[in-house]
């Protein structure tokens, strides 16, 4: 793919953001159902309320970067990240992409439990543009990556949650991306495991295009990140060092250095 | 740069590879306006065809529709209907409608079915889409869409059981069995609108499953499959012939049971029916479908 065949330039720009806001219109109703709507209709009451995700961020994001985005829970990393996808759309702003993005890391395996790894597999790669061929191949790939050889066809409804986010990473790394996306997963697996994605992740750090990374361990963006930026209730806060920012951030949480939010978790 | 929603600049990438469905700069910007550019929206459906041939094949598995006893279930169930219908015009008519009822009841039964299958399917398609559709950008018709595939794949096993209804009650074969052929591709077209239609109602709406069969009743009551149009009382029949089915399931077994060709009117009615249900249900869900991830999230 073409992440092969282009090195990172850190002179050319692989994401831009600008002046992005996300506004969520949404229902406060669990489930939308008509039964409500027409309750509502008879009280005059408006289900659809608006919630500003993503307020305002602009950022460029260089060649060879990678990025982390820290935040806490509600922060609007992830839609930030399916805003960069094309999932959602901007509401307000401009984002260019260039290159091919992997859908995000839980991304398209499981969205069906009574069906096989494998088909979930091949399922999403097929959805996000891939030819039957390549997604053939990278279902093996990705099985021998996760170590799932045995389990590949069985219904993902008998995965444990750790064979399960091991599928899901090892789709994410193996898909080729010129831009990765890796969204709170570096949890997955045991140790070995671990290692193993560990190594995956640095040899993409300098294959991939960009990289972007999603974590609540604030020792993995130090250690895996050359950039990072810091959102708060959907407001860009900082955009600095990974240092300076995990520094920033911990201040403002008030957490200090503890060994809780450094652990990789 | 001129401000588009998607352009494509292929000067960036190296090889110089020209790929129109992961273009190498995507652009996202706001739109305002419901509708997306169609000629892209269109090309990447096609590309990503396999995926709607993928995930019914795999729903097909999973629901063991490819196993005997799943085929055989396909079949029983219409024909059971079949058979509650034929004993109920039996005790309403004081006498045996014979075999040649009977073939036109089934016939037009198991395409009914088919129409009906894909607004069921088609309903559950997005909402059970999960993940898939959070985390994955890709033209989200493709969903719906697979659905009637897999309807078709349902609707299947019944033909030969029509066949062997046709041999024993001594239909005709001629020229006009082959416009069947025609009406079941129009009831195919009828069939997608119909369902992404329902997939886009599914999301707003999530109890729309319990009125679905009620409608689905009601549906079947008004549409030819067990009466004649001269059957009905002259009031009603402007009534009946507004229902996309009475041309499209009408001609459908008329050319198959009957062996007619069906006059030009029904024609002209059936296939602007069809195109017009495909063209708006698919309209209507490409508006929605950017507000889906959010929706069923």
């Amino acid at each position: 793919m073409s992440s092969l065949s282009a090195s990172p330039d850190p002179s050319r720009i692989a994401v831009k953001v600008e002046n992005l806001s996300i506004i969520y219109r949404t229902t406060f109703e669990r489930v939308p159902t008509f039964k409500n709507a027409i309750v509502r209709f008879g009280r005059g009451e408006r289900a659809v309320s608006e919630v500003s995700a993503v307020d305002n961020v602009s950022f460029v994001v260089p060649e060879g970067t990678s990025l982390g985005i820290i935040g806490n829970n509600g922060a609007g990393k992830s839609t930030l990240m399916r805003a960069l996808a094309g999932i959602l759309p901007p509401s307000k702003g401009r984002i260019e992409v260039r290159g091919r993005i992997t859908p995000l890391l839980a991304l398209g395996v499981g969205f069906n439990n009574q069906l096989s790894g494998r088909e979930n597999i091949i399922l999403g790669g097929l959805a996000s543009g891939l030819s039957r061929k390549e997604v053939e191949a990278k279902a093996e790939l990705v099985t021998d990556f996760a170590g799932l050889e045995e389990y590949i066809d069985a219904p993902m409804r008998t995965y444990s949650s750790g064979m399960y986010s091991r599928l899901a990473f090892a789709v994410a790394v193996n898909m080729d991306p010129d831009i990765l996306m890796i969204d709170e997963a570096l949890s997955a697996g045991d140790a070995t495991f671990k290692t193993k994605a560990a190594a995956k992740m640095d040899e993409l750090r300098h294959s991939a295009r960009a990289m972007f990374l999603v974590t609540h361990s604030l020792a993995s963006i130090k250690e895996l990140c050359n950039d990072a930026i810091w959102l708060h209730k959907g407001k860009l806060m900082m955009h600095d060092t990974p240092e300076k920012v995990v520094t920033a951030y911990q201040e403002f949480v008030n957490v200090g250095d503890s060994a809780m939010v450094l652990e990789d978790l | 740069m001129k401000r588009g929603r998607l352009s494509v600049d292929n000067t960036v990438d190296k090889t110089g590879a020209v790929d129109d469905f992961t273009p190498v700069l995507h652009v996202y910007e706001p739109h305002k306006a419901g509708i997306p550019p169609l000629l892209p929206y269109v090309r990447e459906l096609w590309r990503r065809r396999e995926f709607a041939n993928e995930s019914s094949k795999a729903s097909l598995r999973s629901e063991n529709t490819l196993t005997v006893f799943g085929q055989l279930w396909m079949v029983l169930n219409p024909l059971l209907l079949a058979g509650v219908y034929m004993l109920l015009v039996t005790v309403l008519q004081q006498k045996n409608p014979g075999m040649g009822f009977f073939s036109r009841l089934t016939a037009g039964l198991f395409s009914f079915y088919f129409v009906s299958n894909c607004m069921m399917t088609g309903a559950a398609s997005i909402v059970g889409g999960g993940k898939l559709l959070l985390n994955t950008s890709f033209p989200r018709l493709l969903m719906p869409f697979a659905a009637v595939r897999t309807s078709f794949f349902r609707f299947l096993p019944t033909i030969p059981v029509y066949l062997i209804f046709h041999i024993l009650a001594g239909n005709p074969w001629t020229i006009g069995t082959l416009c069947a052929f025609a009406f079941f591709a129009m009831l195919i077209l009828f069939g997608l609108g119909i369902a992404a239609f329902f997939a886009t109602i599914q999301v707003y709406f999530r109890d729309a499953t319990s009125f679905l069969p009620y409608f689905n009743r009601i549906w079947l009551y008004i549409s030819p499959v067990m009466w004649l149009l001269d059957q009905i009382p002259e009031g009603l029949r402007g009534f009946v012939t507004v229902n996309p089915l009475f041309s499209l399931i009408g001609g459908y077994t008329q050319c198959l049971v009957e062996g007619k060709v069906p006059a030009l009117s029904v024609w002209v009615t059936g296939a602007t029916w069809s195109v017009a249900s495909l063209i708006l249900g698919s309209l209507f869900f490409i508006s929605r479908e950017r507000e889906f991830a959010v929706r069923i999230a």
